[in-house]
């Protein structure tokens, strides 16, 4: 149990998807300027990057690995992801409209979030178990979801500040990122 | 003449990720070196250029309905073309460039200049297009790591370039360093383009 405690810490902070390993930012930038949207994205990229980690394990584990076909692993993990997001979006509009309503316009926009596709490579080249995936893609996206929530606090406050006109925009947003970052960076060392 | 204005238009007016803000990822992570920031911005030059290439010659067979499907894979099997290139001639910048390199894939330029240009043009403007994109994503890249490389690290390519008591700055090569070299760059330029429409 403390492993899988040890492996959230980790995932979720030290290693923060978006502030330490760079993974996911034109979301990060895009959708960082109202809150109640990030909150939706933040749900979204939750709920899809733990699935889409499962069923890649799975496919590598399952039908690259047994074929002798790992070359292929950029090409496979790339359709089976943006397969498997038209599913669910198909599934949740059918069954579950209540969630589809809140997720729904951001799904689509996750195929191109490179965090799905980086932390379902990450976890193939730890060699995670099945069940370590899970802990290890379910903790990463939390730590999106918290970094993209606290940004954008930062930039709805910053937005009514007075910015030097030349800053205005994406520099003053990754300028705040700096800041983030750097607060990140007191997690380094915590866990291995 | 129109196949060189695609060409010019990656270099400076549309350079990207300056002025298009798109493919951060790879922009933010690989820049610890000027170096890792040209191989990067070759690798992704290829890919730019053999996609632009093979959907401009596809563009009439592809059916609206699943063109981003098609573009994809046909990304990702240039990406991995690299992928096993980089792996076989090039193991030392393989290994730092690590992830990046099968993230090439999501980066949006290249889907971006397929949906938006390739797409639609004949294969000439497609392949200026491409290269100028490429070169001009290339170019940023390198800058970018040559300033976090000399701040960082006191050196350029490898090569120290600084006296000799110069204290590099360690947090530019990390995370923090990234995002603030990036967004200070952007507001130069941004203030640069607003005096030039001043005097004109």
């Amino acid at each position: 149990m403390s492993d899988f405690l040890l492996l959230f810490v980790s995932a979720a902070f030290v290693n923060n998807v978006v502030l330490v390993r760079y993974l996911g930012q034109c979301p990060f930038m895009g959708v960082s300027n109202r809150l109640d949207t990030a909150i939706g994205m933040s749900m979204a990229v939750v709920f899809v990057i733990t699935l889409a980690s499962a069923v890649t394990w799975l496919v590598q584990h399952w039908i690259l690995n047994v074929y002798g076909l790992e070359y292929l692993q950029t090409i496979a993990f790339i359709l089976v992801i943006a397969t498997l997001v038209q599913l669910v979006e198909m599934f949740l509009q059918k069954s579950v409209p209540a969630l589809y309503r809140a997720l729904g316009i951001f799904l689509p926009l996750i195929t191109t979030n490179c965090a799905v596709l980086g932390v379902a490579v990450l976890s193939i080249q730890n060699e995670y178990s099945f069940v370590e995936t899970l802990v290890f893609a379910f903790s990463s996206s939390v730590g999106y979801g918290v970094a993209l929530i606290l940004m954008t606090g930062i930039r709805e406050r910053l937005a009514t500040a007075p910015v030097q006109v030349n800053l205005q925009g994406t520099p003053a947003a990754l300028i705040t990122a700096c800041m983030l970052a750097l607060a990140f960076l007191g997690f380094a060392g915590m866990v291995q | 003449m129109g196949a060189w204005n695609e060409f010019t238009k990656g270099l400076w007016k549309e350079i990207p990720p300056f002025r298009l803000v798109l493919g951060l990822c790879p922009t933010l992570a690989v820049t610890t070196a000027a170096k890792n920031g040209l191989g990067m911005g070759l690798a992704t030059t290829f890919v730019l250029v053999c996609s632009n290439v093979l959907i401009s010659l596809l563009r009439n067979v592809i059916p609206r309905k699943v063109r981003i499907a098609a573009f994809i894979v046909v990304i990702a099997s240039f990406v991995v073309i690299v992928e096993l290139t980089m792996q076989a001639y090039f193991y030392p910048l393989y290994k730092i460039l690590g992830l990046f390199i099968p993230l090439i894939v999501v980066n949006c330029i290249i889907l971006g200049r397929a949906e938006a240009f390739a797409s639609k043009n004949r294969l000439l403007p497609s392949i200026a297009d491409g290269l100028g994109m490429g070169l001009g994503f290339t170019l940023s890249l390198t800058f970018l790591g040559a300033v976090r490389e000399i701040i960082g690290n006191g050196t350029l390519f490898g090569n120290p370039i600084l006296w000799d008591s110069f204290e590099p700055f360690s947090i530019m090569v990390k995370a923090p360093g990234a995002f603030l070299c990036l967004g200070v760059i952007l507001g130069l330029m941004n203030w640069v383009s607003m005096r030039q429409q001043k005097k004109s």
